[in-house]
């Protein structure tokens, strides 16, 4: 059980990268996003042409210290952001911006990211294939702990360098002249209007911080198992299940909705096949949503 | 000389039309107050001219310079402030950073004018780490009008700041905003309560969407069909 | 030549069958979104019980040496009728049942509720497989009249069973939203709080609506189940067991059972002919991704009419407006 427990924050921390971004863009727009899960999985696939690119470079191909893959990976990251940035920015410009300016209901929005996160997906399916890939190949070092729990070396670095994202985003929101005008426009957007604060372009801003979560989060969940092209749709449930939890475009809600629903997920299969996952995550937001609509952690502070 | 004039203004929401061609001046350096009964327009107008809804038809004219059907996030940028009347504060943010955030298009320092704002509503100072969400109605309603005044706002429109509050607190208020007029601050103050006759220099009063009444407040308080017509009294 | 001309005729009446299906499907969705306003994204839930219960309900329990490779809970071996009617029943039950527990939730939630639900029920038909088999599922479904004619002219009889069924339902759904009850519908999709104060009970119009809908997505699966003869729960993933319902009646024209049905030949015909065409431009080696353009292609429409035509080609009847 303890070894689920912290399978579960694993997981829970990689869905809350994913969650962060998606209540402050529920929060600040009024979008449920549907294509937040393929665009995890496109923030994924997205790095693998550059771990390829940085091997051809001698001392990229050193692993980083004890874990599985190399620094050409480590470096990936950074391109993989800010394309998964840019990517998001021009999706939100072509769709959800004139939708948004025509005074379309947010269901048309709504709509219109199911048909985003299908035409991700495809393209997913052109370029890289049916198939499972993987950044590296070879063996995964793994930690021996105390309680039996069994700990890959990776999983550590997927925890640390997601809490570090999540704290800088946290850090950015609370103390940032931006950030603050990020949660002035999620608690109220017609004052922001009022104080003369330009709502598009804090769009833009929102849209940029939850990109580069969820290229994070997807090269984290492509190191903890590995790319496919389904892989951000069986967020998509807990993410939302996560948020609901949380409050609407309540960030520290967000945060401990994610944790909550990754354990919940990894404890589950202590009892049912692990394909239930995402039923689980659908029946905790369903109770959510019966008994506390507004939300558990969600006292809309941040 | 008027800092602001409607002219002749037609607004609504939708395809509801409801304000039936207004117009109206407000002095530079008064407290000019608009009232009338519930639903006879009073908030329509003030949206229109701060540029949340567009006039369909008419002129609005502030300094001089037609505004007409100009955007909000501009309006706030050539001194015209506006307060609402409900959801009027960023609710999770704390009281100082909701001034911060009134103070958000300012490229200047703006700290002193933070100093000022604290000495005008010195209730604020003690709460300034507190979230705006659990102030009292009145404190919500000095804090909502601090944050307007961050942009120094030559003009700044109110709308119904006594709603809900104690008679005291009233009184409190209104004060504050004679202060404000004393510093040099145009009021534009929509009301529907009576009390807001003590303290105007000119009045307004609109029901049904037009234009019924107007005159100094003294003239329009000792009008006995005014005041029963409108007033409720 | 003649057997070419017999490939293309066969193509056309498997092509009209699926396109026939999927319009019932869209019609089943107009009654849940056109007319009421009921974000279901779980069309896929319904299509999936419904196939199911069909194929339980009139294959035979299997016996000899296929009952160690086919598990199903029960098999009654009734005739098709049956097989469909049970299938609307067992399908507006478990509507009821969702409707009791969602129907209250405000619209965004229950979009999310009812892609969750329609989730849960393929992995509950994959994981269990004492039910149906599993992931395997069940084959060899029974087809109606199958005996009575020549199999490579089968298609042209099933074309005619599904056309009919398509008929009886777009007539009753036409006479339904003109009916009293209809107008009722409408005016709670429109303004629930003054329909309430009309004193109609407008979490009950909700329900029935639901139920309803379902039905009519139960009798399309169980239609999709004797034609494919064979179901497994991968076929009722959400982008073929949902969305692309919803690209074809937001094509069409939400609130328009014309525009179901015309959206879901125009959609259908876009998605199994781009395959020819798709497979004739791609260099070689590429063919296995090539049909994935097809997603793209979908996705691409769907946001391009919300864009462009949020209406739909043909639009309301009737002038109201939707979005």
């Amino acid at each position: 059980m303890a070894e689920l427990v912290v399978y579960g924050i694993v997981l829970g921390s990689i869905i809350a990268l994913g969650s962060v971004g998606l209540t402050l863009i529920w929060g600040i727009t009024d979008l449920f996003n549907c294509a937040h899960g393929d665009q995890i999985t496109v923030g994924a696939y997205i790095a693998l042409p550059f771990v390829s690119l940085f091997s051809w470079i001698g001392f990229l191909q050193a692993k980083v210290g004890p874990f599985s893959f190399n620094w050409g990976l480590a470096l990936a990251f950074i391109p993989a952001i800010l394309l998964s940035i840019g990517l998001a920015v021009l999706i939100d410009r072509w769709v959800y911006k004139p939708l948004r300016q025509s005074g379309a209901h947010f269901i048309t929005s709504f709509i219109a990211s199911i048909g985003v996160a299908w035409g991700l997906r495809g393209l997913i399916y052109i370029i890289w294939g049916a198939d499972f890939r993987f950044y590296t190949k070879g063996l995964r070092p793994m930690l021996f702990l105390p309680l039996e729990i069994k700990l890959r070396l990776d999983e550590i670095f997927i925890v640390v360098v997601a809490w570090a994202a999540v704290a800088t985003v946290y850090l950015f929101l609370s103390k940032a002249k931006m950030g603050k005008a990020l949660r002035a426009l999620a608690d109220n957007r017609g004052l922001a209007r009022v104080a003369g604060i330009n709502t598009e372009r804090m769009i833009v801003w929102a849209w940029g911080i939850a990109a580069a979560l969820i290229a994070i989060a997807g090269i984290l969940y492509g190191i903890e198992t590995q790319l496919r092209p389904e892989m951000g749709w069986i967020f998509l449930l807990p993410l939302f299940a996560a948020i609901i939890l949380g409050g609407k475009g309540s960030i520290t809600g967000a945060l401990a909705g994610g944790l909550v629903l990754g354990i919940a997920q990894q404890v589950s299969t202590a009892w049912l096949l692990p394909t239930y996952k995402p039923a689980v995550a659908f029946i905790i937001m369903i109770l959510v949503l019966l008994f506390r609509p507004k939300g558990i952690f969600g006292r809309r502070q941040m | 000389m008027s800092i602001l004039r409607v002219e002749d203004v037609v607004s609504g929401y939708g395809s509801m039309e409801v304000l039936h061609g207004v117009s109206l001046g407000v002095e530079e350096g008064q407290i000019v107050s608009l009232l009338g009964p519930n639903g006879s327009g009073k908030t329509t107008l003030l949206r229109t001219v701060f540029g949340i809804l567009s006039p369909w038809k008419g002129k609005i004219y502030f300094k001089g310079e037609d505004i007409s059907g100009i955007a909000a996030e501009r309006i706030a940028r050539i001194g015209m402030g506006y307060v609402p009347q409900e959801e009027n504060i960023f609710p999770s943010l704390t009281v100082q950073e909701n001034l911060e955030m009134g103070a958000f298009i300012r490229e200047d320092d703006w700290q002193p004018r933070l100093e000022e704002v604290y000495e005008l509503f010195p209730d604020l100072t003690d709460r300034r780490k507190s979230r705006a969400g659990e102030l009292s109605g009145g404190m919500r309603q000095m804090l909502a009008i601090g944050r307007a005044l961050m942009l120094n706002p030559e003009l700044l429109l109110l709308d119904e700041p006594s709603t809900g509050l104690a008679p005291r607190l009233v009184d409190a208020i209104f004060e504050r905003i004679v202060k404000l007029k004393e510093q040099g601050v145009t009021v534009f103050l929509v009301e529907q309560n009576a009390q807001a006759l003590q303290i105007p220099d000119k009045a307004y009063i609109l029901e049904g969407g037009e234009k019924k009444a107007e005159g100094g407040a003294q003239e329009l308080l000792e009008d006995a069909e005014i005041g029963r017509l409108y007033l409720g009294r | 030549m003649g057997m070419e001309i017999g490939g293309i005729l066969n193509f056309l009446v498997s092509f009209a069958i699926m396109a026939s299906i999927y319009a019932i499907f869209s019609m089943g969705l107009n009654v849940h979104w056109g007319y009421t306003g009921l974000l279901n994204f779980g069309i896929a839930g319904f299509f999936a019980v419904g196939a199911y219960t069909s194929a339980l309900v009139t294959s035979p329990m299997p016996t000899g040496v296929l009952t160690n490779y086919v598990k199903q809970a029960f098999g009654l071996n009734l005739p098709f009728l049956v097989g469909v009617v049970a299938a609307a029943m067992v399908s507006g039950l478990i509507a009821a049942l969702i409707g009791l527990l969602t129907l209250r939730l405000s619209e965004g939630y229950l979009a999310i509720s009812t892609i969750g639900i329609a989730e849960s029920i393929r992995i509950f038909f994959n994981n269990e497989s004492w039910l149906a088999n599993g992931p395997q599922g069940l084959i060899g479904l029974p087809q109606p009249l199958h005996d009575l004619f020549p199999p490579g002219y089968y298609n042209y009889v099933y074309l005619v069973i599904v056309l009919a069924f398509l008929a009886v339902i777009y007539v009753a759904l036409e006479r339904g939203i003109r009916s009293p009850w209809g107008r009722v519908l409408r005016a709670v999709r429109e303004d629930e709080v003054m329909a309430s104060a009309d004193g109609k009970n407008v979490f009950l119009f909700r329900l029935q609506a639901l139920i309803l809908g379902a039905m009519i997505m139960g009798i399309g699966g169980a239609l999709y189940a004797h034609f494919s003869a064979a179901i497994q729960p991968s076929v009722f993933e959400p982008l073929f067991g949902t969305f692309i319902i919803w690209a074809m009646l937001t094509l069409g024209g939400t609130g328009n059972n014309k525009g179901a049905i015309l959206g879901s030949f125009i959609v259908w015909a876009l998605w199994s002919w781009s395959t020819f065409v798709i497979l004739k431009i791609v260099p070689r080696g590429f063919e296995t991704r090539a049909p994935f353009i097809r997603y793209v292609l979908i996705g691409l429409l769907l946001v391009i009419i919300l864009l462009r035509r949020p209406k739909g080609i043909i639009g309301e009847e009737r002038q109201v407006s939707r979005f």
